[in-house]
């Protein structure tokens, strides 16, 4: 009686947990809806699920709880019952994993129109590397990393040279485009992780790896490194500015190139 | 088809070979140390594991003590917080459930549930043990080294698991953790070959697979498991100490560390994640499915009633053994690596939901019109199906791609796998000592201390992990030392992780109770008897209790039917015994 009463409870708890805490994603802030969506589907079908089995168990421990004299039945098998079961629970998963599928399609399928820009991470800090006039990324390697080329862009790669490298900066994105995120490690895994813009994707040493989105509202968000990284981790901060058109032209044109840095011989000058 | 219930008479083969000679020992050394006896090794198993499961708890202690009054404990620096939760995740995975599971139960429960007098390679056997027992040495020794123990997560992912940036990664740390692991899968090797030997050749007259409790079924199966899946982690495990003392670099690609070129390069760090998870993932269902097993038998016993479905419980059983082990890259989804690969483990993955969706429909089809005993092994039991069944269903979150990229390596994927694969095969290993230490001891656990440790254990581990997916949801990282500011955090957030870190602290307490349960019961427990639940299986109807060396006195048991005769209409008792010939019991209330 008790204990079919606490699991009850129980029941009644997560479910008011679940519609009433102030625990929820944060508002969202690129195309990914869709991904916030199939999450959706997928509350709602295993909620359902688990306040039935639950509930059932509790039915159960009501109605047949041993009494004096009470004897189970003896039934070891019912086919009938474990394919329906089966069948319905089949159902189930192809409704989850149908969306999941569809976007997962659209999530490594970037747009022909998606500009580039690169991430790379070291221990602890981000930096970022933009296409300038020519719109394309110059080549770049581990092994080219030097105290004044940080993140070891090939200098004898024409395009290069109007790259514009961000090191200890604020990365700057337009509103509205969408981008296609190169990400690069020099030393061990990290993560690009800003969960107002959902997608996150690890970063390798070694290889490049990638992951779009289009930012769909303007602000400034914060990077997180998601992949343990060593003791500073959790100090891995970066910040991201996402801006109309306008605004972010401005700010890209005030950036020096890599030709320009590699000329005056100086690190970078801090971003604003 | 052969009838699953098959009564007397029928199956029975004359024996074909003479009873095995078994080794006698022939000093107390001999019979309670270096034993050969599988179930003194069992309980040298168990109390092994249990004793540094403590220490795992108290690590978690430490780290929520961190995560829920960040700064407030000078002594848990960066440092130290890495390292607790490394050895923490390792201890529990690895050195606690899967050795409780196998060496544990499986040493205690194999040869009794299928009749046997031992394992086939007692020797192997022994030895088994005092591998475990080195390894585990080899990694407390992480505390005492220079520098402490790795502090990579349990993961060790490289190359920062090499590195200068990870404590251990330049001493000793690293060198040790993964010679223990090295040690442990040698050890489990020759515990491994032994149980699955005598599943296949050690069964007694009339004890047909399809008549094996599915309790053995779960152990043997996870078996075999683990020893297909444990040479990935042993060859990894290899392959990173040669990178990290020969110079080699499978997993070292071109790395500039502190500003400084590190000289070897070209290795993928990704090949380390597929062999580590390709041990991983069937290692999760090496610790669920003797879970499963277990808990099929817990529930039928104290249900007095048949468990639903024996059949589509064994091949549910096998089937998601066999699927285990094409779903490994569902913990990579993020990982970098080729991205066309989330079609194919999203799919297998959500696939494997179904046969699991099927067991937990027979438990609780179990449970349905059955006469249900609330006592503590069938209390443990329905707490397992709340918990597996809350932490099966976030899974769902994780294995569909697309909503695991926001998801991943957050504080959603830590309170998904504590649910699922931390709380509630605990939970079982609770119920199944409760269940059994009336044979391992002759004695009854205390009642009113285990009421007292089943609500604080099961409530208090519910409110510890249902928040924390929202923590993940939120977008809270794991393996934070401390949050600091950050924007889209709200403050309500570190007030539910301070409440989570009280649950915590109290839901360890509780442990403390039960393990003076443990201590208390072997002195002043309730006497036993032979068959206390009353329960059909074969270790229940030994000529001893505690069963003596061999077992089963002069004749091996023969049995006549399945394990699962409970309420059989008909029958006088409410079960009847596996080796028992007809529905009446034997007058003489002897075993035949």
């Amino acid at each position: 009686m008790a204990v079919a009463l606490i699991l009850v409870l129980l029941v009644i708890a997560s479910v008011a947990f679940h519609l009433l805490s102030p625990w929820w994603w944060t508002p969202i802030a690129s195309n990914w809806q869709y991904i916030d969506n199939t999450t959706s589907i997928t509350f709602w079908i295993t909620g359902v699920v688990f306040v039935a089995v639950v509930c059932f168990v509790a039915y159960c421990l009501l109605r047949y709880r041993h009494r004096p004299g009470s004897r189970a039945a003896y039934e070891p098998e019912n086919r009938r019952l474990e394919m329906w079961l089966a069948g319905g629970t089949a159902l189930g998963v192809a409704a989850m994993l149908t969306p999941g599928l569809v976007v997962w399609k659209q999530f490594i399928t970037v747009p022909r129109d998606a500009s580039e820009i690169e991430v790379v991470g070291q221990q602890w800090q981000w930096s970022f590397r933009l296409p300038g006039a020519d719109g394309r990324l110059g080549r770049a390697d581990t092994r080219a990393v030097s105290a004044d080329n940080p993140l070891g862009v090939i200098k004898t790669d024409p395009a290069s040279l109007d790259d514009v490298v961000i090191n200890g900066g604020d990365l700057h994105l337009p509103v509205g485009k969408p981008v296609r995120v190169l990400l690069r490690s020099i030393d061990v895994l990290h993560d690009f992780f800003v969960p107002e813009f959902r997608a996150k994707m690890d970063m390798i040493p070694g290889s490049v790896t990638y992951f779009w989105f289009t930012p769909t509202r303007t602000g400034t968000f914060e990077i997180l490194c998601a992949e343990l990284c060593g003791v500073g981790h959790p100090q891995m901060r970066g910040t991201v500015v996402v801006e109309d058109e306008d605004a972010y032209r401005t700010w890209l044109q005030q950036q020096p190139t890599f030709a320009q840095m590699m000329a005056s011989g100086e690190q970078v000058q801090p971003a604003n | 088809m052969v009838d699953i219930r098959a009564g007397a008479g029928d199956m029975i083969n004359p024996a074909e070979v003479e009873d095995v000679e078994l080794y006698h020992p022939h000093s107390w050394w001999t019979k309670y140390v270096f034993s050969q006896d599988a179930k003194v090794i069992a309980i040298q198993y168990a109390s092994t594991a249990i004793a540094i499961g403590v220490v795992a708890m108290v690590l978690s202690w430490l780290m929520r003590l961190q995560l829920g009054f960040p700064g407030s404990f000078s002594f848990i620096d960066p440092e130290h917080y890495y390292q607790f939760i490394t050895m923490h995740g390792m201890i529990m995975v690895i050195y606690l459930l899967t050795a409780l599971f196998l060496g544990g139960f499986g040493n205690y429960l194999i040869p009794l549930m299928v009749g046997a007098r031992d394992m086939v390679f007692p020797y192997a056997n022994m030895l088994s043990y005092w591998l475990y027992l080195l390894a585990v040495l080899v990694l407390v020794a992480g505390f005492f080294a220079p520098g402490g123990p790795t502090g990579a997560g349990w993961t060790l992912y490289p190359p920062q698991v090499l590195l200068s940036g990870t404590p251990g990664g330049r001493d000793w740390g690293i060198i040790l953790m993964l010679s223990s692991l090295i040690l442990f899968i040698v050890g489990f090797t020759m515990g491994g070959l032994n149980y699955v030997v005598t599943v296949l050749q050690g069964r007694t007259r009339g004890m047909t697979l399809m008549r094996m409790p599915l309790t053995v079924w779960g152990i043997f199966t996870a078996t075999v498991m683990a020893l297909l899946a444990f040479p990935a982690l042993f060859v990894a495990c290899v392959m990173l100490l040669f990178d990290r003392l020969l110079g080699t670099s499978f997993f070292m690609p071109a790395i500039v560390e502190m500003g400084e070129q590190l000289k070897p390069g070209g290795g993928s760090p990704i090949l380390f994640q597929h062999l580590f998870w390709f041990f991983g993932h069937p290692e999760v269902y090496i610790v669920a499915l003797p879970a499963f097993g277990i808990v099929s038998d817990l529930i039928s016993t104290h249900a007095r009633k048949n468990i639903f479905g024996y059949r589509m419980m064994v091949w549910a059983i096998l089937i998601i053994g066999a699927l285990s082990f094409v779903v490994w890259a569902h913990h990579m989804y993020v990982s970098g690596m080729n991205p066309n690969f989330g079609f194919f483990f999203a799919t297998t993955t959500l696939i494997i939901a179904v046969p699991t969706a099927i067991k937990v429909y027979n438990w609780i089809l179990t449970l349905w019109r059955g006469d249900i005993h609330l006592t503590l092994p069938m209390l443990f039991a329905l707490a397992f199906i709340v918990t597996f069944v809350n932490g099966g269903l976030t899974g769902l979150f994780l294995g569909n791609v697309v909503v695991d990229v926001p998801l991943s390596d957050t504080m959603f994927v830590v309170a998904h796998f504590h649910m699922v694969m931390g709380v509630a095969p605990l939970l079982v290993i609770f119920g199944a000592i409760h269940h059994w230490y009336p044979k391992v001891t002759g004695r009854m656990l205390d009642e009113t201390i285990g009421k007292i440790h089943f609500w604080v254990t099961f409530l208090g581990t519910y409110a510890i992990f249902f928040p924390m997916h929202y923590l993940g949801l939120v977008g809270v990282p794991r393996r934070y030392y401390e949050l600091g500011e950050t924007v889209f955090i709200p403050p309500s957030v570190h007030t539910l992780n301070e409440f989570i870190t009280v649950a915590a602290l109290i839901v360890g307490a509780a442990q403390v109770l039960f393990l003076f349960s443990l201590v208390w019961s072997l002195f002043r427990g309730r006497p036993a008897g032979g068959n206390p639940w009353r329960a059909t299986t074969l270790e229940w109807q030994t000529p001893q209790t505690p069963p003596a060396h061999g077992n089963w006195g002069r004749d091996l048991p023969i049995v006549y039917r399945w394990p699962y005769d409970y309420s059989v209409p008909g029958a006088p008792e409410d079960f009847i015994p596996q080796n028992q010939p007809s529905l009446e019991p034997p007058m003489h209330g002897a075993v035949a």
